[in-house]
């Protein structure tokens, strides 16, 4: 992984520097608390409904089990010992003292972490493929482009005070895993005529309150070009996105309202100015950092192993989770194990600081002392012989997380909703309970199988609702809790938005409402079809039909009209 | 007006006309005058012998100017308040791509924060908001001393130094 040199160490440490003296002088009353909030949202720091909350940048997703347990560390002595892992690979923890936070971004430079832009109207932590580095699928490395991205675009001068927030995902899979097509810049690694490997550039999707899926505005960019196509996009829009309404700010409605080709034409216009500039990338500064990303020693004798089919013959509870929970490596007799931060009961994503401490030993035991962050809000042990299966579940048992639900219906993503956040509308983490505690047959979930469930408190959609194969998004009405349910949304490379089923539900019925939807699943699913499959086949009629038995006929008439 | 230039402080006799009706006559003395109105009287100012000055916002673009731009010692640069950055890619343009040498005024919400970004981009003139301790917002162009990418300052990619 990324290891900083003293230019990297220097710029997180004046970082610290610079909150500490910020942050003595607003507590000083030096600062106003107007113009405290800028300087507080460039560091992550957001004063939420009952205390701050401090999101930390995770690269790309990539921790080392030493950054883990600074993660422990840091929950345990300023918060209340947990943290909770986002869709976005960061963390953040809810309940920090606004007078210590310059000691936690200290000590988590001292693992070179920080919380840079990780809030605020710049470029954000660039995402990818949680199975980067090991995927079958993968035709490079995306990492090395991530980390690039990073860089250059940490305290940019000029993309700090953007019209809105800005992120950029990069996959290099033909499996889209990180959500490409709903970022403002989404970059896939492909191949040209040629056989030379660049990007396909997509720009302006995005979720919230209008949800884009992103076009591609140049399907082959040369990688030595990479920055200096990111600039131009970059100025085109700062000088050109909306600043009068912040729910028209993102790129996404700059890229709609110009239209895909005057945008593109923009962009390429702004790109001849600045293309052969100092922007312009060496190949020896790509394969330095790509030096960063090496595969480690593996064991060749690693598929000789038999005890893993072993214990999955004789063990059903084992073989549960291994059937779930279990990523094919590139490497024969390595897997990638997903760890489920989602056991019954938990709020998802959310790991205590025992928990954190266990990962990272385990890691350091089993998987090179590294960790992924998820999309999903998991975390992956990347490189995992098969041998050490069986005891690494045992142990991974043993501090509950070794639920075996990686994909199904209650590997559920989940906003902070109404329990934290003060934007919401309603509740999602009591949703998710109650889900849970409805669907706790592990037997039955295997049967229903792959299975997204999305989860928003509010129409800003931090929990992707529209991209889940069922979204729930919570609304009010008459000051009451209700939930909009939408089917058949995905994130992946076949991306597209959900379809609304059908007036918004009272909380107690989510649970029975899915109930309902999973029925008809089951009753129409041919041969080996997700539910989402299913649902693209034969429509939303059955499921509208079976939840809303009256209605549906109203609406259908109305329909006709 | 207390400004900041070349990371020192001083005092200088330029006013900003913040509002200046374009058919007003031509104002005495050094002024920064909206850029409407030199559009509108620009024949008129180029008889007069001085050094002349105008001031922008973000729904200017500096391609408007890009043609005059012998004739200014002095381009403002409006930031009406911090969230509004457009006036930082006004800075680039100018200083990178029409290679305006004259000086580049960050008038309006200048917090001392932004300061090491707006000098970044080619801002070299920094009119300090009432009420400020400019002696304070010096410090700030020494908050970082290692900057990752290229812009209109001196710096270069951090890797061209590895
Ligand atoms: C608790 C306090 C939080 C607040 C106040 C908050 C606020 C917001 C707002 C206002 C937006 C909409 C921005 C826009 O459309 O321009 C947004 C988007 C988003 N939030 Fe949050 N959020 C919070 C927590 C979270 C958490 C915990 C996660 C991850 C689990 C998250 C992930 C996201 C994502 C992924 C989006 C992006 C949607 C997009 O890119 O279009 N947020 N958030
Ligand atoms: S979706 Fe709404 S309720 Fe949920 S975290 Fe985002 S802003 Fe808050």
């Amino acid at each position: 992984m990324y290891k900083y040199d003293n230019y990297d160490q220097t710029i997180v440490d004046e970082r610290v520097a610079q909150f500490r003296d910020q942050t003595e002088r607003f507590l000083a009353g030096k600062l106003t608390e107007d113009e405290y909030r800028p300087l507080r949202l460039m560091n992550g720091l957001y004063v939420q409904r009952y205390a701050p909350m401090l999101r930390v940048a995770i690269p790309y997703g990539l921790l080392s089990s030493e950054q883990l347990r600074m993660l422990a560390h840091i929950s345990r002595k300023y918060d209340k010992n947990y943290a909770h892992f986002s869709t976005r690979q960061n963390v953040q923890f809810n309940w920090p003292a606004l007078e210590t936070v310059p000691d936690i971004l200290a000590d988590l430079a001292s693992v070179e972490m920080h919380a840079i832009q990780t809030s605020g109207n710049d470029i954000r932590n660039t995402t990818s493929d949680q199975f980067a580095g090991i995927a079958e699928d993968e035709l490079e490395d995306p990492r090395p482009y991530c980390e690039i991205i990073r860089q250059w675009s940490t305290f940019h001068p000029e993309f700090s005070f953007l019209p809105r927030k800005f992120k950029i995902a990069v996959s290099g899979a033909t499996h889209d895993r990180a959500a490409v097509k709903v970022h403002d810049i989404g970059l896939y690694l492909v191949k040209n005529d040629a056989g030379e490997v660049g990007f396909n550039v997509i720009v302006g999707g995005g979720l919230g309150r209008t949800p884009f899926i992103g076009p591609s505005i140049r399907p082959f960019l040369e990688k030595q070009h990479l920055l200096s196509y990111l600039e131009a996009i970059l100025r085109v829009y700062n000088r050109f996105g909306r600043r009068d309404n912040m729910y028209r700010a993102r790129i996404k409605i700059l890229v709609n309202d110009l239209g895909k080709e005057e945008f593109t034409r923009q962009v390429e216009e702004e790109w001849s100015h600045i293309k052969d500039s100092v922007l312009k990338l060496d190949q020896k500064e790509i394969n330095r950092v790509k030096g960063f990303f090496t595969s480690p020693e593996y064991d060749k004798n690693a598929a000789e192993d038999s005890s893993f089919d072993e214990a999955e013959k004789s063990n059903k509870a084992f073989s549960n989770w291994a059937k779930r929970n279990l990523f094919t490596h590139r490497v024969a007799g390595y897997k990638a194990v997903v760890v489920s931060l989602k056991a019954p009961g938990i709020a998802p994503g959310d790991a205590t600081d025992e928990q954190m401490d266990h990962i990272a030993e385990l890691a350091d035991q089993y998987s090179y002392g590294e960790i992924v962050v998820t999309h999903d809000q998991n975390l992956v042990l990347p490189n995992v012989k098969q041998a050490d299966l069986f005891s690494l579940w045992e142990k991974l048992s043993e501090k509950n997380l070794a639920t075996a639900n990686i994909g199904l219906l209650t590997d559920m993503i989940c906003c902070p909703g109404l329990d934290f956040c003060a934007l919401a509308n309603a509740g999602s983490i009591p949703i998710a309970k109650q889900i849970n505690e409805k669907f706790d047959d592990i037997d039955y979930l295997h049967d229903i199988g792959d299975l997204k469930i999305k989860m928003s408190g509010c129409m800003n959609a931090c929990g992707h609702h529209h991209v889940g194969h069922i979204g729930i998004l919570g609304v009010r009405k008459k000051d009451e809790e209700f939930y909009q349910l939408t089917l058949g949304g995905s994130a992946e490379e076949d991306a597209c938005l959900g379809d609304r089923l059908g007036p918004s539900i009272a909380k107690e019925e989510v649970a029975d409402v899915i109930s309902k939807l999973l029925d008809v699943y089951v009753e129409l699913r041919q041969d080996e079809e997700r539910f989402l499959d299913t649902y693209r086949r034969v429509g939303i009629t059955p499921f509208k039909d079976r939840v809303y038995p009256k209605t549906a006929v109203k609406e259908k008439a109305y329909a006709n009209n | 007006m207390r400004i900041i230039k070349d990371k020192k402080i001083s005092d200088d006799d330029w006013v900003i006309a913040r509002e200046l009706d374009d058919s007003a006559p031509i104002p005495e003395g050094n002024v920064i005058l909206p850029f409407s109105y030199w559009r509108a009287n620009r024949d008129e100012l180029l008889k007069q012998d001085t050094a002349h000055a105008v001031w922008i916002d973000g729904d200017i673009e500096t391609e408007e100017l890009s043609d005059d731009l012998g004739q200014f010692s002095i381009i403002g640069l409006d930031f009406p308040a911090f969230k509004d950055g457009r006036s930082y890619t006004h800075a680039r343009m100018l200083r990178d791509r029409y290679n305006f040498e004259g000086e580049l005024r960050a008038i309006g919400d200048v917090l001392r924060d932004q300061m090491f970004f707006m000098f970044r981009c080619g801002i070299d003139c920094f009119q300090v908001s009432e009420g400020k301790d400019a002696e304070d917002a010096l410090k700030s162009f020494n908050d970082f001393s290692v900057r990752y990418q290229a812009a209109a300052d001196d710096a270069v990619p951090i890797y061209k130094l590895r």
